[in-house]
């Protein structure tokens, strides 16, 4: 970005809360079922209903609210928001305006290494809308109201963001958090984890902000990244070629990666709030909270803290088992089980496990190798019965067979060898058969060690110590 | 505050509501009389009184998070002008 301009923004995160059944009604919330088989009179807005509050929605709200020290208020109001839309069919949304349900709170991010505090303004329950599909009526658009009603908690950000990066690393942490706490599946291609972005920039050292654009439509990581800082660029263009930034919403394009206007919706911010006469203020008792505080899981940043202490990982490692609360308790059953070997419990996870994971495009929840099995390869490695090398070709079988690292190890005869004796005389026979490197060696080349500690290694299949080995050879070549 | 003539049609259409044009300066009027007496009550000293969310003095009764609604399609859809593949269908409404 050009550095005579700074960019402020703010996000407004709607997370899906995964009630069984929807925030006013007893209709299921599944996703993917049969259109408008899980539309019930009261998300049809039928007359004569009356919604009523799901517990559980409150239970989350809350959760989420005391996860982020904020205030809960004591007593919160539903209201009406007012326009007219196919997809909405009581012609209002059931959301907060005043008293939304969690108030003033804040949430860690970290970018290149700094942290940065970033407050929330607020979490508010409200209901989703259906969907319109406009393809294929015959000029007509269908409506689907299966997800109308959903329970959404819509979380908004103070502007505390000044780059795209910060609005990504806020949004990665917020959807890290609402995973651990279990109010959220965060799936994104599902909708239910869903972004805006406020977007405005201003002359650096001003303090007053510039016209906001409101980007809608971006649902992933990557295109937040790109839609933002492709707005922040239309934004500072148009200044500097003498226009100016107009208040509106606008919809990004990730194929043609570029916002673009909406149409222009009439007086659309025009809602007209008023509380909603259907539903009753919701009172939030102290004992309610005190319940929800006492059953609140260990939060991401607490636990990489423990983490770093109790298993001595570097910050990168403890930053990526702690990334999911499966990861996690994975990363902790294979230490405790492995016998204490934490450190290489680490490393096998953050490399070789994800790696395969990812390639196989699985999560850890779905990992081939259960801790119990990865546990029994570590221990192996630490007792020193095979070598890392070897213990590779184990962690294949384990992840393509069922049977443990012992069985293959034993079927395989992969133990390593131990017998001093046996690698020394095969050792020698290097030696004698390779005078170059030997040579080459001893005229002080050291990587010249390494062909030689390759053959050794070769001539045993892989069951000798390396490190061993290396030993050995330098005190055998030692002039 | 008194309410102009295009003020009223702004609302109607915002509400869709259809009001014929020789009523809206009726309207207009009417309206006004109840900001008026919103403006009266509004110089009332309300210090130390809580704002009223509702008027029944309850709070709100919560439900158990459980599906108790079963699939009523068929039903609710035979009073639909237009249905389609499950679909309730309507006038395009993007343009």
């Amino acid at each position: 970005m050009n550095s005579q301009w700074e960019a402020v923004i703010g996000l407004e995160i709607h997370t899906q809360l995964a009630t069984k059944s929807k925030i006013f009604s007893g209709a299921a919330t599944a996703y993917g079922a049969e259109p408008n088989t899980q539309a019930c009179a009261v998300d049809l807005g039928l007359p004569g209903v009356l919604p009523v509050l799901n517990k559980d929605a409150v239970r989350k709200a809350v959760t989420f609210g005391l996860a982020i020290d904020a205030e809960i208020a004591p007593q919160s109001v539903f209201a009406r928001k007012n326009y007219f839309y196919p997809d909405l069919p009581k012609g209002y949304q059931i959301s907060q305006f005043e008293l939304p349900i969690v108030g003033n709170g804040h949430l860690d991010i970290e970018v290149d290494g700094e942290t940065k505090r970033i407050g929330i303004t607020r979490a508010h329950l409200e209901e989703d809308a259906g969907k319109s599909l406009h393809e294929d009526f015959h000029g007509l658009t269908g409506i689907d109201l299966n997800r109308a009603g959903t329970p959404l908690l819509e979380i908004v950000s103070e502007p505390d963001m000044r780059s795209a990066k910060e609005a990504v690393a806020y949004m990665r942490k917020l959807h890290e958090l609402v995973r651990y706490l279990e109010i959220c599946d965060g799936n994104m291609q599902e909708g239910s984890f869903r972004c805006d972005a406020n977007v405005s920039v201003r002359p650096k050292g001003q303090k007053e902000f510039g016209t906001r654009a409101e980007i809608k439509n971006i649902n992933s990581f990557k295109f937040v990244e790109k839609a933002i800082n492709h707005e922040i660029e239309r934004q500072i263009d148009l200044i500097e070629g003498g226009g100016r930034v107009v208040q509106e919403t606008r919809l990004y394009d990730a194929n043609k990666d570029e916002t673009r206007s909406m149409r222009s919706k009439e007086e659309a911010n025009d809602y007209r709030y008023f509380p909603d006469p259907d539903l009753l203020p919701v009172l939030i008792e102290q004992s309610l909270k005190d319940e929800i505080r006492a059953t609140l899981p260990e939060l991401p940043e607490a636990k990489k803290q423990r983490f770093l202490e109790q298993y001595a990982l570097d910050l990168e490692s403890a930053t990526t088992l702690t990334s999911s609360r499966e990861l996690a308790d994975f990363y902790e059953s294979v230490a405790s089980l492995s016998g204490g070997a934490a450190k290489l419990a680490a490393n096998w996870l953050t490399g070789d496990v994800l790696g395969a994971l990812n390639k196989a495009s699985l999560e850890i929840s779905d990992s081939p190798v259960s801790a119990e099995r990865l546990a029994g390869l570590l221990k192996r490695i630490a007792d020193n019965t095979i070598s890392g090398k070897t213990a590779k070709q184990v962690f294949d079988k384990l992840w393509n067979g069922s049977a443990s690292a012992d069985e293959i190890i034993e079927q395989d005869g992969l133990v390593q060898i131990t017998d001093t004796g046996a690698i020394e005389a095969i050792v020698d026979k290097v030696i004698a058969a390779n005078p170059v490197p030997v040579e080459q060696y001893r005229a002080g080349k050291d990587k010249a060690l390494m062909a030689l500690v390759g053959q050794v290694m070769k001539e045993t299949q892989g069951k000798a110590s390396p490190g061993e080995v290396n030993k050995m050879l330098i005190e055998k070549l030692k002039v | 505050m008194s309410l102009t003539a295009n003020d009223v049609k702004k609302i109607a259409h915002l509400a869709r509501l259809g009001i014929a044009e020789q009523d809206v300066e009726h309207y207009a009027n009417d309206l006004s009389g109840v900001l008026e007496l919103m403006t009266q009550m509004g110089q009332l000293n309300t210090d130390g009184v809580a704002p009223m969310a509702h008027p029944l003095d309850q709070t709100q009764r919560l439900r158990e998070d459980s599906v108790t609604e079963s699939n009523q399609r068929n039903h609710f859809q035979a009073i639909a002008p237009q249905t389609e593949a499950g679909l309730y269908l309507v006038p395009k409404v993007i343009d």
